[in-house]
């Protein structure tokens, strides 16, 4: 008898490239939120690295107080770039990856609200910022001579500002309704709480850009250029995003990773939990700053003298100073709140036994703390800028500010990553070498920086020349710092990469003690993160767990 | 170490709501933000001695009262929509829709009519840019709401009848659209 083997073969393995691939697919159309936030750091990330490198070039033109190698164009448009990669870069990208990966998991949600809208927001991002470098490498930024370039630089950032705009909806609209049950407002984790700050501060803020995006290109494009001055306008009217008290913003997230921290590396508590809410609140004051589209808040003084001639005078003086205490000393106000409350944190106690409760110091506070200061010192060279008297107006010492708050922000979210490794990777980073790289972070940091306030005071113009030449020393110091921010961050990427795909020990599910329930999930936490959502009866639902555990043991 | 107790399967805490209330207030702060560099122009130009609407240019001022007149009147089909829906009165409910569409479709084509008849064109000057890129920003978010309608519409006859929150968010974008003309059409319209 003749039989036909109608058998179907067994298929194919999947070569490499189809894997890699299918892989690939996988993450760029996933809707899992830990998957969007992991690809918006990894892009802030670089970004992080392409601004150093411009911040190192401008170190090494800065060297000698002469403008060799660039022309005035190329000088412009790499001025541009740093103020350009240190906000849309990597500030905001770090920070809004961090918030979508980490936001869910501490409010014990399946999923990000909206993710599809999170992930359109990344892209637009992401299209927009390549979009930006290139008009920036054409001569297109501020004060660009490349008209085309010019407007697509302004089509570039109105696509950067819708995509953290649609960031903003997804986060705020996610810790307003996807809390795990019995989680009330008061009990949200500090991050979450951060994270809600930035959101609503994304809503509120990148609208009024993305307008003004609207008019400054529609009138360059138009050719009209009467409205806004065209390309040189373009600092006028679109300037106060790069500049303070704006910036604070962005830091929040960060400033939110140092005070989750506080009460786990404490292993206390955290008493009178409104006054963190209200400290992360009044930091998030720098959005109102924002809409009101000013470039400064100056306080004339003429001639040191705290001089006050009149009533009318005196009306005059109170009018100049109360935006910018507003605005400035508010946020200023909120990280003293958080700092007082470390304090207090930090003073020692005993348990129940009578041993003294020592602070846990992990590689992640000691980034967030870092990054805190660094934040905070930046917020305080804000504040002093805009008093005309002390001459630091157009100076190099508003450029350190700026790099004081954005390289802080990113120390803090690195901390942040350092943090949350083990639920976003299933991986726990080193230690040592994480420490030692906070370590090296900071001294970055303030090289990078510093320096320059001390430059300020001496006059060094916020250009590319100078010819003091007592200035070399601190510009020699400033590119210093770049360097070693530099070397501090392809560290930090090498040890991430390293330990994640390097083969490094697994996590454990509660490496560090925490207090928040994104720790009672395992490691890495499953697509839908819990696999059943826990039921939250506090503020801080792990450690009410561990002491009534503790307590049944001791009754056995 | 025990794990945490399960809680409850979370309700339902109007997520659509939430997004579109925030997309709402966003879209307010864009048509402020906007407004404010309109007034600030406007008063810079009015401080320096010069006119701020060109002499060309007559607003025609039908068009954009009757425009006004229309939102509100949107908002009103929006909100019967809702009603209709929460009676399960399909018919009345798709009819509130698209009665939606169509007014606001209209208003489309009454920007459309200002467009061409204010005597003023992108390029001429500072009042022509500024103008086209507030009343063309309006005008994009006019399609985005007809769009919403289309989708609200379209979820309902296919069948989706008792998810409602859609149709209350889609009020509330109406009614944010209603506050945004309302303040274009002062500062535009009627200050000049």
């Amino acid at each position: 008898m003749t039989t036909i083997d109608s058998a179907a073969e067994a298929p194919a393995e999947p070569s490499t490239i189809e894997r890699l691939l299918a892989t690939d697919v996988e993450w760029l159309t996933s809707s899992d939120h830990k998957k969007i936030g992991r690809m918006f750091i990894g892009a802030g990330l670089l970004g992080l690295l392409a601004t150093i490198v411009v911040n190192l070039v401008l170190g090494l033109e800065r060297l000698d107080g002469e403008s060799a190698t660039f022309n005035a164009n190329s000088f412009t448009q790499l001025l541009s770039s740093q103020r350009v990669g240190l906000v849309f870069g990597a500030a905001l990208p770090l920070t809004a990856g961090l918030s979508i990966a980490v936001t869910p998991l501490q409010l014990g949600a399946r999923a990000l609200a909206f993710p599809r809208l999170a992930a359109a927001g990344m892209y637009l991002w992401l299209g927009g910022f390549i979009l930006s470098i290139v008009s920036l490498a054409d001569n297109g930024g501020f004060g660009g001579g490349n008209s085309d370039m010019v407007d697509l630089f302004l089509a570039a950032h109105g696509l950067m500002a819708l995509g953290f705009t649609a960031v903003g909806i997804s986060l705020v609209t996610s810790v307003l309704t996807t809390r795990a049950p019995g989680m009330t407002m008061r009990r949200v984790p500090f991050f979450a709480f951060s994270t809600l700050v930035y959101g609503i501060g994304l809503v509120l803020v990148m609208p009024v850009l993305f307008g003004v995006m609207i008019y400054l290109f529609v009138d360059h494009r138009s050719g009209a250029r009467e409205a806004f001055g065209g390309n040189e306008g373009i600092v006028t009217w679109a300037g106060w995003m790069f500049t303070q008290p704006t910036t604070f913003l962005f830091a929040i997230p960060a400033v939110g990773v140092f005070a989750d921290l506080l009460p786990t590396t404490f292993r206390k508590r955290t008493p009178m939990r409104g006054i963190v809410f209200a400290g992360l609140g009044l930091v998030g004051v720098a959005a109102l700053a924002a809409v009101t589209q000013q470039l400064r808040f100056d306080v004339p003084w003429r001639g040191s003298q705290l001089y006050i001639d009149d009533v009318e005078d005196f009306g005059n003086k109170l009018g100049d100073v109360a935006p910018w205490a507003f605005f400035h000393l508010t946020p200023i106000m909120g990280a003293g709140l958080l700092f007082l409350m470390m304090l207090f944190l930090a003073k020692p106690t005993k348990d129940d036994d009578g041993e003294t409760v020592r602070p846990k110091i992990t590689p992640a506070f000691l980034f967030a703390f870092f990054g805190f200061g660094m934040v905070l010192v930046g917020m305080h060279g804000a504040a002093i800028e805009p008093i005309v008297d002390l001459g630091l107006i157009g100076t190099v010492f508003g450029e350190a500010s700026l790099v004081y708050v954005a390289y802080g922000t990113a120390l803090g979210v690195m901390g942040g990553i350092a943090l949350w490794a083990p639920k976003l990777w299933g991986k726990q980073l080193p230690n040592g070498p994480a420490s030692m790289l906070a370590l090296a972070g900071v001294g970055g940091v303030v090289l990078a920086s510093f320096p320059h306030y001390i430059a300020g005071f001496l006059d060094q113009p916020g250009g590319l020349t100078f010819d003091n030449g007592d200035l070399q020393i601190w510009n020699v110091l400033v590119l210093v710092g770049h360097a070693l921010f530099a070397l501090t961050v392809l560290g930090f990427v090498g040890l991430l990469a390293s330990t994640v795909f390097g083969g490094g020990d697994d996590a454990i599910d509660d490496p560090f003690d925490g207090q928040t329930i994104e720790w009672a999930t395992t490691s890495p936490a499953p697509a839908s993160n819990f696999v059943d959502v826990p039921m939250i009866t506090s503020a801080e639902p792990l450690l009410d767990l561990k002491s009534a555990n503790d307590g049944e043991k001791g009754a056995s | 170490m025990e794990a945490l107790p399960a809680g409850p399967a979370p309700a339902p805490r109007n997520q659509l709501l939430v997004g579109t209330t925030m997309a709402s207030v966003a879209m307010l702060m864009l048509t402020g933000g906007m407004l404010a560099v309109w007034a600030v122009k406007r008063r810079a130009a009015l401080d320096a001695g010069d006119s701020w609407l060109p002499s060309s240019v007559t607003i025609p001022e039908v068009p954009t009262n009757v425009m006004l007149i229309a939102f509100p009147a949107v908002c009103s089909f929006a909100q019967w929509a809702v009603w209709a829906a929460k009676r399960d009165d399909k018919a009345n409910t798709v009819f509130a829709l698209g009665t939606s569409a169509f007014v606001a479709l209209l208003i489309l084509n009454a920007q459309a009519f200002v467009w061409n008849q204010i005597g003023v064109g992108v390029g001429d000057g500072e009042y022509g840019s500024m103008f086209y890129a507030i009343t063309g920003m309006f005008a994009a978010l006019l399609v985005a709401g007809v769009v919403f309608t289309a989708v609200t519409a379209f979820r309902y006859l296919a069948g989706r009848t008792r998810e409602r929150e859609i149709l209350t968010a889609h009020a509330i974008f109406w009614y944010a659209m209603t506050v945004a003309y309302s303040a274009i059409w002062f500062l535009v319209y009627v200050t000049k």
